[in-house]
């Protein structure tokens, strides 16, 4: 039962096959069995999610059909959960425990969701493998030995192993899409503005976007069902009419125009990814798509951009951290400057800090037109070049990682650790709504195809999905995991 | 272009963060191949490029003026590592 997704746990639930207490209680079993190795969540809420799944089991007698009701669900730990210790990944919150819900929990609470507990993640979501996470590594389950990705690692390791039904991740430069390709799940970032980001602890405010790390593109519909809208707490969030993303599921893609972007089909691409992507494509096209290859002539800049104004807006949001009003402080501070400094420098890791110190660095004196001025007009170029794309395209599909799941502890240096996110991150500075979804493997481990769509159209972007997932299976493959227990 | 690592020390206290001198040496470097990056972008042309800030421009949203939040000063308080009479305690400021 626990392998199912959330619209086959939802119709269980409903017949009365199961009950949210049973399935919860499933679920912590199996957490309980498999979190040591995978290091998935950080925390397990075990009573509050028992006492919340007998509520559900009790409103569903009283005649409730709230949407997700009693499906047993995680949340990153940087979505902000109201009595229950949310760390961001970082030593600097080991100790807070958020005293409100962010909107995306409290959608999800009212939506009828039962909460598991909190996954693992980069600190403050900076990173690309999970590995700079305070609280340890969040492992593969296809490959104890090897990353699950990151940002949101912990919540791709959660879904694929089965330790819950869905987990929602958060998106900045590839942090939901990355490691869904690593761990073989579906993962899909809204458009910015889709989702509200109030109660989402900050990394970067202008790339921030939450979403969906599930099962299937059905899930994913559903779930974007229930997170997205207009927010008055989040002045981002963009007031769009309601709309039925699950409604356009099964339309035909006769006709359907896909773009290849020349710049990723390239020599370097690692063949064996660009073969499965070529033949993911060609079940498109055996559903009516046709194929054109498109100019993004701007992408290789989109990653150097990003790492002035993702830093810059991130030294600007961590300097909310500062030993006084909650979080970790230094023992013994000699005065204040000293606080800061140090209450500062032992609570945050050195991805972070160095994160900090470009930011500070791009937005110094002197320094401004040169770095962040101009990380602005190359941002221009960008999104431009996906809006000439999508005068000739409906989706623009690639690979969502230019590998497979690296190794724990193989990439030393930033920058190779940066390139890993080449393809996910210029998105993010279009603010383009994004889904990778399984398409097969290499020596063992998933491979993702990233399918990109225009502004706001989530509707098509699931729709490609769902029609690529009814003629393959890859989605509902399992890691064997019982197999790399005692690796 | 390159980091040094006096430069270093200079942006570490405007960040406020304390770093040893080993660390600033790493930092420094690996901060060096960032910018390495980073420059990249320098050899595009921009000059005629408007900076973008937002991805569809929005502005930002006005709102009445009105008190929409309840008043959890001692909730919110009760986070923090110190605290007396309603007040956050740090190291003496003025003598």
């Amino acid at each position: 039962m626990i392998k199912k997704t959330v619209t086959e746990l939802c119709a269980a639930l409903a017949s009365g096959e199961t009950t949210s207490e049973a399935l919860t209680r499933a679920y912590l079993d199996r957490i309980a069995e498999h979190n040591g190795a995978l290091n998935a969540y950080i925390t397990v809420c075990e009573d509050s999610a028992m006492a919340q799944a007998r509520e559900a089991d009790a409103q569903r007698a009283a005649g409730s059909t709230a949407p997700l009701l009693g499906i047993p669900i995680a949340h990153k730990d940087l979505f902000c959960t109201q009595g229950v210790l949310t760390t961001s990944g970082s030593k600097i919150l080991h100790n807070f425990v958020s005293p409100y819900d962010a909107t995306v929990v409290e959608r999800m609470q009212a939506a009828g969701a039962v909460m598991l507990g909190k996954t693992n993640m980069d600190e403050f979501a900076m990173g690309s493998s999970n590995e700079s996470s305070y609280y340890g590594a969040a492992r593969n389950p296809w490959d104890l030995k090897k990353v699950p990705g990151g940002s949101s690692g912990g919540s791709a390791a959660a879904v694929a192993a089965d330790l819950c039904a869905m987990a929602t991740g958060t998106d900045t430069g590839g942090s939901i899409r990355q490691p869904a390709a690593f761990c073989g799940v579906t993962g899909l970032k809204p458009s910015y503005g889709r989702v509200s980001r109030w109660g989402m602890i900050a990394y970067a405010s202008s790339l921030d976007q939450a979403g969906p790390l599930c099962k299937s593109a059905e899930d994913a519909a559903l779930l974007l069902n229930v997170m997205a809208g207009v927010d008055n707490k989040d002045s981002t969030s963009i007031d769009l009419p309601a709309e039925d993303f699950s409604a356009k599921l099964n339309d035909s893609l006769d006709g359907l125009r896909v773009g290849l972007p020349k710049q990723y089909f390239t020599s370097e691409l690692n063949p064996s990814i660009a073969a499965i992507i070529k033949t993911a494509v060609g079940e498109l096209e055996a559903l009516g798509a046709t194929v054109v290859e498109i100019d993004l002539p701007n992408s290789e800049l989109a990653l150097s951009a990003y790492y002035v104004i993702a830093p810059a807006e991130a030294s600007t949001n961590l300097s909310r951290f500062d030993g006084v009003r909650y979080g970790y402080r230094c023992e013994g501070p000699k005065d204040l400057e000293d606080l800061y400094k140090r209450s500062r420098s032992e609570g945050f890791g050195e991805e972070v800090k160095r994160r900090i110190m470009i930011g500070t660095y791009a937005l110094s004196a002197g320094f401004y037109d040169a770095y962040y001025r101009k990380a602005q007009k190359i941002r221009r170029l960008v999104k431009d070049d996906y809006a000439r794309a999508f005068e000739q395209v409906d989706v623009i599909i690639g690979p969502t990682t230019p590998s497979p799941a690296f190794g724990l502890a193989s990439i030393k240096d930033s920058v190779t650790m940066y390139l890993e996110d080449i393809y996910t991150i210029a998105l993010n500075l279009a603010g383009l709504p994004g889904m990778s979804v399984p398409a097969g493997y290499v020596d063992g481990l998933p491979i993702g195809m990233q399918i990109v769509a225009s502004d706001f159209a989530e509707a098509k972007l699931l729709n490609v999905a769902h029609q690529f997932q009814r003629v393959t299976d890859w989605h509902t493959h399992k890691p064997a995991l019982t197999a790399n227990k005692e690796a | 272009m390159a980091f040094d690592k006096s430069e270093v020390e200079k942006i570490a206290h405007l960040a406020r963060l304390h770093l040893s001198s080993s660390e600033s040496e790493e930092v420094a470097a690996r901060v060096s191949d960032i910018l390495g990056l980073i420059d990249k972008m320098q050899s595009v042309d921009t000059d005629a490029v408007a900076p973008l800030s937002h991805p569809f421009e929005a502005v930002q949203k006005l709102r009445p003026d009105v008190v929409t939040e309840p008043n959890r000063r001692d909730e919110l308080q009760a986070l923090a590592p110190l605290c007396q009479d309603g007040l956050f305690l740090v190291p003496k400021v003025i003598e």
